[in-house]
């Protein structure tokens, strides 16, 4: 029996499939086998760890705290709003720790960290590659993957959960801004009624969620400056791409590791 | 007779469906300045990069000591190299004198390698004021010259040299070429350089190659290049006016 020959006019949506499935495969596989050797890359110097960590965790401060304390002040008012409703107004000051502290403190602060650094990343080095001073690396004996991924992902690691526990800490702080001058608690009640419901997994968790969305910013903002295309259109696509891909990064693991965490 | 430096041996490399190096099979001595020349486009460029590994080559072998060019042999040959890019692709991170250290401070507390890295800032031109300036504030002229102290700083065996007179006058440039030469012969290097500059050529080279569409078309001693009878040699040495015709069709990079 013979086969017919393929209508090379006809769409093949099986086909179609799998070319995508296993372009995403070779896809994760790239990011994956890209960040393992990012994390592990041979030449650590304790100095480019240092700057990366004041350029992403420390400069970041300021971003990180100004969107904490406006979450948790419109968080109080907005819980209070709902919460009069069938008079809870009471529980105010913990609802607002524990959603600021499990939630919204790491994916905010995920987000503004991604914003700020994921760009910076990818711009600084799209731009050294496309100016060849990745390839100088490379004649200077020197990984570029140790020489530029290795300190920025493990600054971000390290970084993002101190970030998010300052953000934690004056998101708590804008909600009790918000209690004490409009709301009518006691500046003694309201710090006893956040903490007493307060568990440290809460804290921890979300301190878990900040590291792994550290990586997160950083590694996309590696990977796309890692292959950026050429000229400025290739830098600015890739500062893009890189923002978009670790904004989406961020929310996706933090549905899975909310999940695997309070479930 | 000890095996040549680099060696390439039908080396091909496209980008999509441009043929840039065709079979290109080169030979550099120890000790010797070879010059690459060729119209822009021709591969001169993508030729250092494959040697180099920055890019990988689609068929052919780079020999790199007479030993295949494994990541190893690589890493070694590294060591004693050093490398000016045609736009100087300094590290605008760090200041001057830390780019030309940049190997030196591997290899020598830092207050040694600044002294040093100012020493060979001197060589190329430039004051110890320079030193602590970042290369976002030096001219492009500047920028290359910094560029050569870096290639130089570590006393390399190996030194290739991309475009090493493009954007600078023409005094610089003849001081470049003739410090180029100096380094060649006093502490015996091996040299490649890429250059369209005829007088680069004539002041720096112990040897020609000329690559044309993907391969080398002609090479041989400098002195014999004014007497060599190709058509396409002459015509880029005496610099004729191109004809745009379909040939004209180049690769990506230079």
């Amino acid at each position: 029996m013979t086969r017919a020959a393929p209508n090379p006019f006809r769409p093949d949506p099986i086909r179609a499939v799998g070319r995508a499935t296993l372009a995403l495969l070779r896809g994760i596989g790239a990011v994956a086998i890209f960040a393992a050797r990012g994390l592990a890359a041979p030449g650590f110097s304790p100095r480019l760890l240092a700057e990366q960590l004041l350029r992403i965790g420390w400069l970041s401060l300021p971003v990180v705290g100004l969107t904490a304390l406006f979450t948790g002040a419109a968080l109080a008012l907005q819980i209070n709003a709902g919460g009069e409703r069938f008079q809870a107004g009471d529980v105010v000051p913990a609802i607002v720790a524990i959603g600021m502290v499990r939630e919204l403190g790491p994916v905010l602060g995920g987000l503004m960290v991604a914003a700020r650094v994921a760009s910076s990343i990818a711009a600084e080095i799209g731009s050294m590659r496309v100016t060849e001073q990745v390839d100088a690396l490379v004649t200077l004996s020197t990984d570029p993957m140790g020489w530029l991924v290795t300190p920025r992902l493990w600054a971000a690691i390290l970084s993002v959960p101190v970030l998010v526990g300052v953000g934690d800490t004056i998101g708590i702080m804008g909600g009790w801004l918000i209690g004490t001058t409009t709301l009518g608690f006691t500046s003694q009640a309201y710090l006893a009624n956040s903490w007493a419901y307060l568990e440290t997994w809460d804290v921890l968790s979300g301190l878990l969620k900040g590291a792994a969305f550290g990586f997160i910013v950083a590694l996309a903002g590696c990977w796309f400056g890692m292959k950026a295309g050429r000229g400025a259109a290739g830098v600015g696509r890739a500062t893009t791409n890189a923002v978009v891909a670790a904004s989406v990064g961020i929310l996706a693991a933090n549905f899975v590791l909310t999940g695997l965490f309070f479930t | 007779m000890s095996a040549p430096v680099i060696e390439t041996r039908g080396l091909c490399k496209s980008f999509g469906p441009q043929k840039v190096l065709d079979g290109v099979d080169l030979t550099v001595a120890r000790g010797e300045s070879l010059v690459v020349i060729g119209g822009s486009g021709t591969g001169k460029s993508v030729l250092l990069r494959t040697i180099l590994g920055l890019e990988s080559a689609d068929a052919g072998e780079v020999l790199l000591d007479g030993e295949p060019a494994s990541a190893a042999v690589r890493a070694r040959f590294m060591r004693d190299f050093g490398m000016l890019f045609q736009n100087a692709a300094l590290f605008d991170s760090l200041p001057v004198w830390r780019n030309v250290a940049f190997r030196l401070l591997r290899a020598m507390p830092a207050v040694q390698a600044r002294t040093r890295a100012v020493e060979r800032l001197a060589r190329v031109g430039l004051g110890p004021e320079v030193a602590d300036r970042m290369p976002a504030d030096l001219s492009g002229g500047m920028r290359k010259r910094v560029g050569l102290a870096r290639a130089i700083a570590a006393d390399p065996k190996v030194i290739f040299f991309d475009e090493p007179t493009t954007g600078l006058d023409p005094q610089r440039a003849a001081a470049i070429n003739r410090l180029i030469r100096d380094i060649v012969t006093e502490t015996g290097a091996t040299a490649v350089t890429i250059t369209h500059d005829m007088t680069s050529v004539r002041t720096i080279a112990d040897r020609v190659a000329l690559l044309d569409h993907g391969r080398l078309r002609w090479q041989g001693p400098v002195a014999q290049m004014d007497k060599a009878d190709d058509p396409v040699l002459r015509a880029f040495v005496q610099g004729e006016p191109l004809d745009w015709g379909p040939r004209a069709a180049t690769g990506p990079r230079g």
